[in-house]
């Protein structure tokens, strides 16, 4: 037994895993390259290869350096706080597992948002755009309003979908209109707009909704390359959404021109 | 500029690329299309078009007008996105890529072409078979004009595609790749058309 374990050992014990990792000081600094080999352990992920390196802050050079800062939080897809572009693809870290990325593993910061420090971004913009789209329900009155409509069981299932979005920022980094250049606020938030919609009570807001990203970088800005699809890490179908908000912003645009009696509903 | 009226701007974009751009492209390469039946077809047709009733006013209203919006709109659009087709290399991605370069490429294809032939015509010279048979009889020329009408077909096609969605009315997926499959026989078509008629000043 111990001496299986001790063959096992040695035979993991001269695996190393190693890592090429874009660094930054500071939000306004130049970023550098930094590489670093870490001792493999069987079903290792990004993440827990960046806790090594933080345990013991050392590049492959052997010298010493500061701990590469990274952001996470819930360690199981559902937060979205450790997106970062590995191998050149945005996803989360924590689902990144070692064995499956080809090596030297490339971990970068996604640049399409500001960069705080080495993996570090502020995701600000993702979630003043979703305050800007009105993402949420307005339940409160200064009387109690009561219940509001029923939702149809299959269309909640349906509906679920897209509510798996974490405004993780991934499809804005694939989107190539999302940029510097332009306003856009991203395939996600247009999604969130339709989920809202499509709630029973979410939809007598439906047309504030609209306007909303009828304006200054709202669904104009999209050029159809239909990256975030094939980059959303929850399956969540961006394209259909964008389309069916293209169609719904159409009719609400002839509605603004000729007028309907229909403007809410 | 006020970006608020980007997304009426951006629709009426994708409205002039069809209508009346793209139903002017395929009534153009379909009159071109005489030439395969000898000089003297093309040199009735073309003598009808430049003679039809009102012709400035079509020509300003119907071609130029909307054409300008469109390409010089079209320019700002292409040299807002940040493209990744290394990143991504899916078809969507690379059509997105194309459809740029092909609309930047056209802005340089059609002025030239406009300057070779209706500004020659407004300045006395005859527009006929000869005078295109003399711009094609330079193989660099030949080969700028395929480039320039397949440009055109392609970005007219992978347009159509894009005004179904950008409209929404190709909404699942599955509508969006029947629509595809349609946009990629016009391309193909329209093609042979252009080429064909092309071949035929050679």
């Amino acid at each position: 037994m111990s001496e299986q374990t001790t063959a096992v050992k040695e035979a993991t014990a001269k695996k190393t895993v190693r890592f090429e990792i874009q660094r930054q000081d500071t939000p306004d600094s130049n970023p550098y390259w930094e590489s670093f080999e870490i001792d493999y352990r069987p079903n290792m992920n990004v993440i827990s290869a960046l806790m090594e390196i933080r345990r013991n802050p050392v590049n492959a050079e052997g010298k010493k350096t500061t701990p590469v800062n990274w952001d996470m939080n819930c360690l199981e897809e559902v937060c979205g706080a450790c997106s970062m572009v590995i191998n050149g693809r945005p996803r989360q870290s924590c689902t990144a597992l070692v064995d499956q990325l080809t090596q030297p593993i490339r971990l970068e910061p996604m640049r399409t948002f500001p960069v705080v420090r080495d993996l570090v971004v502020d995701r600000e913009f993702m979630f003043d755009s979703l305050k800007r789209v009105k993402a949420w329900i307005p339940i409160d009155g200064t009387y109690d309003l009561g219940e509001g409509p029923r939702m149809p069981e299959r269309k909640r299932q349906w509906a679920y979908e897209l509510s798996k979005c974490m405004t993780c920022g991934v499809c804005l980094e694939a989107c190539p209109n999302v940029n510097d250049k332009t306003n856009f606020i991203g395939p996600a938030l247009i999604s969130q707009v339709r989920l809202f919609n499509s709630h029973p009570t979410g939809a007598m807001n439906r047309d504030e909704r609209l306007e909303t990203i009828m304006a200054d970088g709202g669904i104009g800005e999209c050029g159809n390359s239909q990256n975030c699809v094939v980059a959303c890490p929850k399956g969540i179908p961006l394209t259909t959404s964008i389309a069916a908000m293209n169609r719904a912003t159409t009719v609400q645009m002839f509605k603004n021109f000729f007028g309907s009696d229909h403007m809410v509903d | 500029m006020s970006r608020e009226s980007d997304f009426y701007l951006r629709r009426l974009h994708s409205l002039l690329g069809i209508i009346p751009v793209g139903l002017f492209v395929t009534q153009h390469l379909v009159v071109n299309h005489f030439a395969t039946r000898g000089e003297e077809a093309f040199n009735n047709a073309s003598n009808f078009m430049g003679n039809l009733p009102f012709v400035l006013f079509l020509e300003w209203f119907i071609i130029y007008i909307p054409l300008m919006f469109h390409a010089f709109y079209g320019v700002y659009i292409a040299f807002t996105a940040k493209n990744n087709v290394q990143r991504y290399g899916t078809f969507r991605n690379w059509m997105f890529l194309l459809q740029r370069v092909t609309g930047v490429f056209l802005v340089i294809f059609i002025a030239w072409h406009l300057y070779e032939t209706r500004i020659q015509k407004a300045l006395g010279t005859e527009v006929d078979f000869d005078m295109m048979a003399n711009i094609l009889d330079n193989p660099f020329m030949l080969v700028f004009y395929i480039l320039g009408v397949l440009s055109a077909t392609f970005h007219l096609a992978n347009g159509l595609w894009s005004f179904c969605v950008t409209w929404g009315i190709a909404q699942s997926p599955r509508s969006q790749t029947i629509v595809s499959y349609i946009t990629i026989i016009a391309f193909l078509a329209l093609s042979v058309i252009g080429v064909q008629a092309i071949f035929a000043f050679v």
